[in-house]
């Protein structure tokens, strides 16, 4: 990564717009439905085409031939029966004809029955987390591009915005089913390739499905406003065949199991101030900063500054603090982190807060507190 | 007391106004209330469009340049409210207060007093809502639909100053509603029966129903975002037993006949301006009555196909398509009637033509990027892109803004008494034209490559497209610099302007003098 003077970058950015592949159309996408759709999409638009020329052309016609400057006299007509009940007709039956094959891709769009997999999605300010049912993997999705190329300090990379740490894995040519919720706000998931586009509702569970022909990698994006950084969650889904859908969901569950295991047996183990501070201030930076801003000031208004609160600088808040951190606050944006974070994780980051910025307590979190906390 | 009767004659029968700016806050008289929501449409026009130079100057590129996540959120929530509560509808309601009773051979409006309180709250509803961009946390951020919880739990501190301006603004539309309804019902000159009324009164009659119907909706859906917000309801807060996507529904069932608020007048302009310039009486006039109707019917039963992917059930995603569909049938009616019109004519191209023409042709585009939208398995795919964006400003700024120019070019003279610059209009219906084309042909392209709409930022595939978006976007709002100096220089003074400036015109505006008399047809005319 080098650091490139600023009036560089629209040469920069319009070299890699050059470089990518681009389309003008919607996507055809890798699944019987999206393609469907694609079909759909483009027959309705050349029936509107169509209709455009007709009558745009009359328009111009006159407008080329019965002008007054040819010295034209006005017609006297000002009504035809005849001519309004068929335009009020013919238009009719052409939606009819759209509305036969909507109605059909529509009524296989929404049957979400028989899945041979089923991965409960659920968005959160701003993030997915993906669950695998009858499996025990799950994991959180964040946007992986720097900060850094964000703010134009850096080169942008091909997938800008566009890459995840965590990837969705799936199954080629098995039915995939998707419970869509939110834990927040509502969010929409959407991958172009799938043409699957479903709202997640905080409290609610919406179903979809698909089922990709070829592995590949395909991206989508958040599509209904979720607050600030709705242009930063993007989605990620890798298609793998059956095969290797198999060996890389093994793989991740005895990966997850063994992780698991690990957290438990570091309950015992004390982390120094420094270790501590270290992983909390990474941890800190790519989970909380997003709200409360890399200097603890947050945003008034919105978001509450963290450095100088009584919960976060104050000793005999201590406990106040880790819950907040554990269970979120209800009725506001904080989210609950007990199930997002490893107790290691939530350790180091409340250290951090109740030592960065001048909250200067020295005091220090373990995970065997937080797993006191949780099981209180 | 006949020297009372004698002062009153005297009052009644000249120009008699308080001077200064008592005149303006004090007035009941339709054509200066007329002049001030039409000053003050234009004012937020200017405001809300210099928002959108922000969104799109911050859209130029990728990356975060200018402005952060947040305030671009604020941005495109202010520019959205602004335009529809501040520039479209109050220049509607300004064209009404003008023409209404001097289409109809009416004095005033029924019911002045109202009229003017209906006008100078609005200023106070936009001061309220602007001045919370300056507030700590900023301004509304959540979408001018703003869709709970998004703006309820999680909005900022600003919220309820949001809710108290649309409330405002509701009121004033009402108000406004109630003064066209009932100076239509009751003040027609003789001979004026309804079949008789120029389209421009029968499409602000329609629509001021509209407005009395769905106002009172939206004023419960900020109501119970307020209360959900400060006062611990669970409207939509499903961990209350509430639901979010109840929201949406009571949003949109405001939201969809407002679409129509916004352009019935529109089809009224238009009607009215095309059989001028092309000489000839308008094709089909009850069809067009018939079809505006029928428009304002159906747009109570499509609400939902903004919300094919909140997850409904199959079977109303179907009732909502398929209603969504049948609006196409009496918009195309219109279209057609307007081609017919011209059909043999004797047009010529005076600048109020041109825009109309540019209306007809702009406004269909935006109708069939509608009717694609329309076609819910397609819409999955649409929904939330910049191809909606793309799609409803190619019905708002090409279909109602344009109208509202062609409108005002077309009764400038009556208003001002002075022919206006034609070159300099020629000019502005040049850049307009195509620098609006420039701005959102390529939104099209950008959402259907997958580009989400309300993002800051975005990926690198998209750059090209949001580049030309912008510059379209710059001209277009230099544009605009040329009608605002155009109409200063008209108002100010020009060429005198006859009676009736466009040979074709019909109707009785054009048989009172140019400027307008303070106080028209205070014997009303007669009709044939």
């Amino acid at each position: 990564m080098k650091m490139k003077p600023l009036w560089a970058l629209p040469l920069l950015y319009s070299a890699s717009a050059l470089s990518q592949e681009r389309s003008l159309n919607l996507t055809k996408g890798v699944t019987e439905v999206s393609r469907d759709v694609y079909d759909l999409h483009m027959t309705i638009f050349y029936i509107c085409c169509v209709i455009g020329v007709v009558v745009f052309g009359l328009m111009f016609y006159s407008m080329i031939r019965h002008r007054k400057s040819r010295g034209r006299e006005p017609a006297k007509f000002h009504e035809n029966v005849k001519v309004e009940i068929l335009w009020t007709l013919i238009p009719f039956l052409i939606l009819v004809g759209m509305a036969i094959p909507a109605t059909s891709t529509l009524i296989a769009m929404e049957d979400t029955s028989d899945a041979d997999v089923t991965i409960q999605v659920t968005g959160s300010q701003w993030k997915w987390h993906y669950k695998y049912f009858d499996r025990e993997v799950e994991f959180f999705s964040r946007l992986a591009t720097q900060q850094q190329q964000i703010d134009n300090k850096f080169d942008k990379s091909e997938n800008y915005l566009r890459e995840v740490d965590n990837p969705l894995v799936l199954p080629t040519g098995q039915k995939v089913r998707f419970l869509v919720t939110s834990d927040d706000v509502i969010h929409s998931w959407w991958v172009p390739d799938f043409a699957v586009k479903k709202d997640a509702n905080p409290g609610f569970i919406n179903e979809a499905w698909t089922r990709i022909d070829e592995p590949g990698i395909y991206r989508g994006q958040c599509a209904e406003l979720c607050g600030k950084d709705h242009g930063f969650m993007p989605i990620v889904v890798i298609a793998k065949t059956p095969e290797d859908y198999a060996k890389w969901i093994d793989e991740t569950e005895a990966k997850q199991i063994a992780e698991q295991k690990r957290q438990q047996e570091l309950l015992d183990m004390e982390m120094s101030m420094d270790e501590l501070m270290a992983m909390g201030e990474k941890i800190y930076n790519s989970t909380c900063a997003a709200c409360h801003q890399p200097n603890g000031q947050g945003i008034s208004g919105t978001f509450p500054a963290l450095a100088g609160s009584p919960i976060a600088s104050k000793p005999e808040n201590i406990d106040k603090h880790i819950d907040i951190v554990l269970h979120g606050v209800q009725g506001s944006a904080m989210q609950a982190f007990a199930q997002q974070l490893t107790m290691q994780e939530l350790a180091s980051v409340i250290t951090y807060e109740r030592n960065a910025w001048g909250n200067d307590t020295g005091e220090m979190v373990q995970a065997a507190d937080i797993n006191a906390a949780m099981n209180k | 007391m006949s020297t009372v009767v004698d002062d009153h004659n005297h009052e009644a029968h000249h120009d008699h106004k308080p001077s200064g700016i008592t005149r303006w806050l004090f007035t009941t008289n339709h054509k200066d209330i007329g002049s001030m929501y039409l000053w003050f449409s234009l004012i937020m026009f200017f405001v809300g469009g210099a928002m959108a130079m922000v969104i799109r100057a911050e859209l130029f590129q990728p990356g975060l340049q200018l402005v952060e996540p947040q305030f671009f959120n604020q941005m495109t929530t202010v520019h959205g409210l602004v335009m529809i509560f501040g520039a479209v509808m109050p220049a509607f309601t300004g064209l009404a207060n003008w023409m209404v009773p001097m289409m109809i051979g009416a004095p005033d409006m029924a019911l002045p007093r109202m009229n003017n309180w209906s006008f100078w709250i609005l200023p106070f509803a936009f001061v309220i809502l602007l001045s919370s961009l300056f507030m700590e946390g900023g301004g509304p951020d959540f979408g001018w639909t703003f869709y709970a919880p998004l703006s309820t739990t999680y909005s900022n501190d600003s919220t309820a100053l949001f809710v108290f301006a649309v409330h405002i603004m509701g009121i004033s539309s009402i108000m406004g509603a109630i003064n066209v309804i009932v100076t239509i019902f009751n003040m027609r000159a003789p001979g004026m029966t309804y079949m008789k009324m120029p389209l421009f009164v029968w499409t602000w009659l329609i629509t001021a129903f509209l407005l009395i119907a769905v106002m009172p909706v939206l004023a419960g859906a900020v109501t119970m975002v307020l209360t959900d917000k400060y006062f611990g309801t669970s409207f939509f807060n499903a961990a209350g037993g509430g639901d979010p996507v109840m929201f949406q529904h009571i949003f949109w069932f405001f939201g969809h006949p407002e679409v129509y608020i916004m352009i019935l007048p529109s089809f009224g302009i238009i009607s009215a301006i095309i059989p001028t310039f092309s000489r000839k009486k308008l094709f089909g006039y009850s069809s067009m009555v018939y079809a505006t109707a029928s428009i304002a019917i159906l747009s109570f039963l499509v609400w939902a196909h903004h919300m094919f992917t909140t997850g409904m059930p199959v079977f109303a995603e179907l009732f909502f398509m398929y209603c969504t569909m049948l609006i196409a049938v009496p918009t195309g009616v219109k279209v057609f009637n307007w081609v017919a019109t011209m059909w043999r004519g004797a047009i010529s191209f005076e600048v109020p033509m041109l825009f109309a023409l540019a209306f007809v042709i702009l406004f269909t585009i935006g109708g069939f990027s509608g009717v694609m939208l329309a076609m819910t398995p397609v819409d999955f795919q649409y929904h939330d892109t910049y191809f909606v964006v793309a799609h409803f400003h190619y019905v708002l700024v090409t279909g109602a803004i344009f109208s509202v120019m062609a409108a005002s070019y077309y009764w400038l003279p009556k208003w001002t008494g002075h022919m206006y610059d034609t070159t300099l209009a020629r000019l502005h219906f040049w850049c307009s034209l195509i620098s609006v084309n420039v701005l959102f042909f390529p939104m099209h392209f950008a959402g259907l490559a997958g580009m989400p709409r309300r993002i800051p930022d975005y990926a690198v595939q998209f750059a090209d497209i949001n580049q030309i978006t912008s510059i379209g976007g710059f001209a277009f709002g230099l544009s605009q610099l040329i009608f605002l100096w155009l109409v200063i220089k008209c108002a100010r003074g020009g060429e005198k302007a006859a009676a009736k400036p466009w040979d074709g015109a019909e109707g009785l505006e054009w048989t009172v003098p140019s400027p307008a008399p303070y106080h028209t047809f205070e014997t009303p005319p007669k009709v044939e």
